[in-house]
């Protein structure tokens, strides 16, 4: 048993940490109140390795271990969680169905200026009609000689519609296989005709993020577009899930973690009552509990990231780390912006963004009822 | 050109929950708090010797005297782009003055070939600013201090811009080999990326104790130094200051009655 990181792993946090602090911090506010996406900040994020972490250098990637990209992951979202969403669906919704599925061909076309942060990552599974149940994926593709012809809606598709997303990963099912639908993984360009994207989404949190609703009429895309086999899409999905949800537990401990830091900062500051309100028991225990409640969501993160390296099963704790570290940082940020009193509800604070931020970590990459459904049934329930 | 850099690990200050407390042997503080960092004119050193690695080849040796935990900046330094280190650790350091810090650091320094030795111009634990200088010194070199700007202008001669008071620049043309002191501000530090912390940690850190620097007891340590600690204290509160105590509401009225009285309103 060893809980240290090793001194790679702490010198990479370190760099991190500073780079957020340094070049992020001070740009979140304004790029939360404008919607701006930071393409300045993805540059230079790609320049330090970044955008590829776990991907192999001969693709462009960093050669990281999983435990090396949460660190990084709860670091850039502890200054900027819009950020960490970019830099996670880039990572392992956008590029890890071609790093797990892709020919040869494919991954040095597509993986390469991924994992180099030339072209940003998107995934759409989601559909208006399949949410949490994605098996009932409407959209189709069929094959017309040499072209696959898809027809259909995705909505809510991360990193969708910037200026440097060239490539979106879709679901669609290609044929039935007896009554079951056959679910396959394809790619398709963007500016294929008959691919629209749609303006960008009006959203709750995560501002400086970029969420589209994208349509495809009769859009042809080459056969060889096809990402892995036919029919082996809800398989592949299912395993990038995993990855993902490990990474938005990270992003939810660094969320939770900058609830944290701003609320301790606050209760050592404001007076009230003739002292701190920090000594009040009624704001420190709230901290002290925030406190424990991330260093238990780092654990777990840290844990499944850990068996993931180790080429071991972790979806069970991948689902534990996920429900636990998102619904830590929605208690966090509840508390935060009660700590904070109505300063907490005016933007000048960020513990006011970190609330808005905060609550769809319950409900991407599967919801938190998605995660109770897994744990029940690795139960046998 | 080869560029050797000296890198201090001190206490992070930027940190603003800690707090500085003197030791019960009232000769140091207490550090069990502290988060260390690499000291702060330093980093500027090390990216300046890299910018100038980069432009002019060569190779960059970075050079820290410090415990094993240093490693942590020395390794920094090799991750953003540094070669080789020299990592000076031995007990019996403890204690060196300006005096025996540079004879040690000039022992590592002395055999190895260089165009350039950098160190920062103050470091932001004790703000000597004496080190760089009294190094030069001892190497019998040619040095300048709070240097703004480095341009390589010949074979063996550099043109570098020193920092004067009003942020007047005093340019001065410099012979090497030569220590510069390097002011913050130089240039912009970057950041290590990850395949450069990989790298590091395939690089040598060469430790040297004191029988590997060739120096002798009473050479380094307090034995070596001719400044020695004596105590550290908190200022006193001075007479003429007057504290106002109360809350905010209180202390404004009586800081507006005593700007009155005395006619200053
Ligand atoms: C900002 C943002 C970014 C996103 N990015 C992406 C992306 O990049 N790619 C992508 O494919 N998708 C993305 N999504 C979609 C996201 O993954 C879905 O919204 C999510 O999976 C839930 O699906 P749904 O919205 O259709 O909700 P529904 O599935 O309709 O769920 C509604 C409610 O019913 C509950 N529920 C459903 N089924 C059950 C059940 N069996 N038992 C108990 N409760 C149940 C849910 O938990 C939820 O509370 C994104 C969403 C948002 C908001």
């Amino acid at each position: 048993m060893d809980y240290d990181l090793t001194e790679e792993q702490e010198l990479f946090k370190q760099m991190v940490r500073e780079f957020a602090l340094e070049e992020i911090i001070p740009r979140a506010e304004e790029m939360d109140e404008e919607g701006e996406f930071p393409y300045d900040i993805i540059t230079k994020m790609a320049d330090l390795g970044l955008m590829g972490l776990p991907f192999p250098e001969e693709y462009g990637g960093s050669g990281a271990d999983m435990v090396s990209f949460v660190i990084a992951l709860e670091e850039i979202s502890r200054a900027d969680a819009s950020l960490g969403i970019t830099m996670e669906a880039h990572t392992t919704l956008g590029s890890l169905p071609i790093y797990y599925e892709g020919t040869d061909e494919q991954k040095q076309k597509w993986l390469v200026p991924l994992a180099k942060g030339e072209m940003l990552g998107a995934f759409g599974l989601t559909e208006p009609e399949a949410g949490s149940d994605a098996g009932a994926t409407r959209t189709t593709a069929e094959l017309d000689g040499d072209e696959w012809v898809i027809n259909g809606t995705k909505c809510f598709i991360t990193n969708s519609g910037t200026e440097i997303s060239k490539v979106v990963t879709i679901t669609a099912v290609t044929g039935m296989t007896g009554d079951k639908k056959e679910i396959s993984n394809i790619l398709v360009p963007h500016g294929t005709p008959g691919f629209t994207v749609a303006p960008p989404y009006r959203k709750m949190g995560w501002h400086a993020s970029d969420t589209h609703e994208l349509s495809f009429n009769d859009c042809r895309v080459p056969r060889e577009n096809l990402l892995g086999t036919r029919g082996g899409g809800f398989r592949c999905f299912l395993k990038v899930l995993d990855a993902g949800r490990v990474a938005i537990a990270a992003l939810a401990v660094g969320l939770a973690r900058a609830c944290l830091e701003e609320s301790v900062k606050y209760a050592r500051e404001r007076v009230q009552f003739g002292r701190p309100i920090g000594k009040f028991q009624g704001v420190s225990f709230k901290c002290a509990d925030m406190f424990m409640e991330v260093e238990l969501a780092r654990e777990a993160t840290l844990k499944a990231a850990w068996l993931a390296d180790q080429d071991r099963p972790y979806s069970r704790e991948a689902a534990v780390a996920k429900l636990f570290a998102s619904e830590t940082a929605m208690r966090a940020a509840n508390d935060a912006v009660q700590i904070h009193g109505g300063y907490g509800y005016i933007e000048d604070y960020p513990v006011c963004r970190y609330f808005r931020d905060a609550k769809i970590l319950e409900i991407g990459e599967g919801t938190s009822e998605v995660q109770r459904i897994i744990l029940s049934r690795s139960l046998g329930l | 050109m080869n560029v050797v850099v000296c890198v201090k690990q001190v206490p992070d200050t930027s940190d603003p929950d800690v707090e500085v407390h003197i030791d019960s042997s009232g000769k140091g503080v207490d550090e069990s708090k502290f988060s260390f960092v690499i000291n702060d004119a330093d980093n500027y050193a090390v990216e300046e010797a890299i910018l100038l690695k980069e432009k002019h080849e060569g190779e960059v040796t970075v050079v820290n005297i410090g415990p094993e935990a240093a490693n942590q900046v020395v390794r920094m330094a090799l991750a953003k782009g540094g070669d080789q280190a020299i990592r000076l650790d031995d007990e019996r350091f403890a204690f060196s003055d300006i005096t025996a810090t540079a004879r040690l650091l000039a022992s590592a320094i002395g055999d190895l070939e260089f165009d350039i030795v950098m160190t920062g111009c103050i470091a932001s634990d004790d703000g000597y600013s004496a080190v760089g200088v009294t190094l030069a010194q001892m190497l019998d070199l040619p040095h300048a201090a709070m240097v703004k700007s480095v341009e390589v202008i010949g074979d063996n001669k550099l043109k570098v811009g020193r920092e004067l008071e009003g942020g007047l620049l005093e340019m001065l043309e410099i012979e090497t080999p030569c220590v510069l002191t390097i002011q913050t501000g130089i240039n912009e530090p970057r950041y290590a990326s990850f395949k450069g912390i990989r790298a590091a940690s395939k690089k040598e850190i060469k430790v040297m104790d004191l029988e590997a620097t060739g120096l002798s007891e009473d050479q380094v340590g307090e034995a070596g130094s001719t400044a020695v600690m004596v105590e550290y204290s908190v200022p006193v509160v001075g007479e003429l200051a007057e504290i106002l105590e109360g809350d905010a509401a209180e202390t404004s009225v009586k800081l507006s009655g005593i700007l009155k009285e005395k006619g200053l309103v």
